[in-house]
């Protein structure tokens, strides 16, 4: 899928044109009808620009990495674990946490449209929801991995899930080397959204992290 | 529907574009398809599953050179159409050229935290038992349904082994065209990589795919 964010070519901006007025006159025509209330809309927009996004999941990593009962309850069952720290509803109503090890990185994708867990991550990036990645995620992980810079042991086994019904899957990554004294929070800095889907991997401390260890 | 949307396995779409420190929205009009695909799935007037098909449905080739939104901008447009809550030629018009329809709800900016926060769970109260437990075999239908599904075609007739029953969840084969939720017992069912690619596939890759009942038989 083109993004339409390329420059120098005047089709390209033609286009976006025709999009900008074609969802400016949908809107208007959706607000003369009263099918739609514009404040609404705002505040639509600023909920996943403001309060939802992977700083939610950043956290939810974090406690799991310094609470093992916190981890078990996560791994039983992720929707009330996830509600404790009170995040809930849309596109996370059923959530399944699976965790990274040593042996086994999981990743997650959705090959028939852009199932994404919202109520942890936000929204999905553009990369996410695209044909390069929902074609090639389930068939050659591997090589997706490497175009995100991961690159795995041979023998470590992949799981990739395809998110086809509502649930919805977190990634748990592999507690960083050398992060033993750092706090909650300074290990949710460490937690990148890539790092929750499994196209990454969770960030290495900071020296300035490892001279507070 | 062997549609544009259904991806997995189909080879030729080229790297993937990263994009770093990327914003939610890339234009403001993308900030606005948003809000109205959802503000109006909020009224009810028709089922996630049926705003999933109503994109699916595009044409293949349209489908893959639209960005995301404006798929979604697109498949809004004909749910407005087919609900009949305006008319091809008011879209055409961008203005109103007859009566509002009587919606369920409208989505007013003081429910907006809620709503969001309550989401829309599918999971529904079971009436039978479940016909799999963990550790069964199954194979995946050889079907090619032309209305909605949501067993992708790389993982039909395929073995894998039940790994986990989610429980009892709406159908989308059934909800998406309006013939109700038929719930359905729900599994993640997992497959190895050459089971489904064949022998050239990573021998160290699973998947791992949640499907319905109806899409399952026991292996052999």
């Amino acid at each position: 899928m083109s993004h339409n964010n390329d420059h120098g070519h005047d089709h390209d901006h033609s286009e976006l044109s025709d999009i900008e007025l074609r969802v400016r006159a949908l809107e208007t025509l959706l607000t003369e009808k009263g099918y739609v209330d514009p404040p609404a809309l705002d505040n639509l927009v600023e909920t996943y620009e403001t309060k939802v996004g992977p700083k939610n999941g950043a956290r939810v990593v974090a406690k799991a990495w310094t609470d093992p009962d916190y981890r078990e309850r996560l791994l039983k069952d992720a929707t009330a674990a996830i509600a404790e720290l009170g995040y809930t509803g849309r596109q996370g109503e059923h959530m399944v946490a699976v965790e990274n090890t040593a042996d086994r990185h999981n990743m997650v994708v959705c090959t028939l449209c852009s199932c994404y867990p919202w109520s942890v991550l936000g929204l999905p990036p553009v990369w996410y929801k695209s044909a390069p990645y929902r074609s090639r995620a389930v068939r050659d992980p591997r090589g997706v991995l490497a175009e995100f810079g991961v690159s795995l042991p041979e023998d470590t086994e992949i799981t990739v899930w395809d998110s086809t019904a509502e649930v919805r899957y977190l990634v748990i990554p592999r507690r960083p080397d050398g992060t033993e004294g750092l706090s909650e929070e300074e290990l949710a800095d460490l937690v990148t959204r890539d790092s929750m889907i499994g196209t990454g991997l969770a960030l290495p401390p900071s020296p300035s992290h490892g001279a507070s260890a | 529907m062997n549609g544009a949307q259904d991806l997995g396995g189909q080879m030729g779409f080229g790297p993937i574009e990263l994009e770093e420190n990327e914003p939610n929205f890339h234009a403001r009009w993308e900030e606005r398809a948003f809000a109205v695909t959802l503000a109006m799935g909020a009224t009810g007037s028709w089922t996630l599953d049926t705003s999933r098909h109503a994109r699916e449905t595009l044409p293949p080739a349209e489908y893959l050179s639209s960005s995301y939104y404006e798929i979604w901008t697109k498949g809004l447009e004909k749910l407005l159409v087919s609900a009949g809550l305006l008319t091809s030629e008011e879209l055409r018009e961008g203005k109103s050229l007859g009566p509002a329809r009587e919606l369920k709800r409208v989505l007013k900016a003081d429910e907006v935290a809620a709503t969001l926060a309550k989401g829309a769970p599918v999971a529904r109260d079971e009436t039978q038992p479940a016909r799999f437990k963990v550790g069964d075999r199954i194979r995946t239908l050889r079907m090619h349904p032309p209305t909605h599904t949501r067993l992708p075609r790389y993982a039909r007739d395929a073995v894998g082994t039940i790994e986990q029953v989610h429980g009892v969840h709406v159908f989308p084969d059934s909800n998406a065209h309006g013939d109700g939720e038929d719930p359905q017992w729900l599994y993640g069912v997992i497959f190895k990589g050459t089971d489904i690619w064949g022998d050239d596939g990573d021998p160290h890759l699973s998947l791992r795919i949640d499907l319905w009942e109806p899409y399952l038989v026991p292996a052999e």
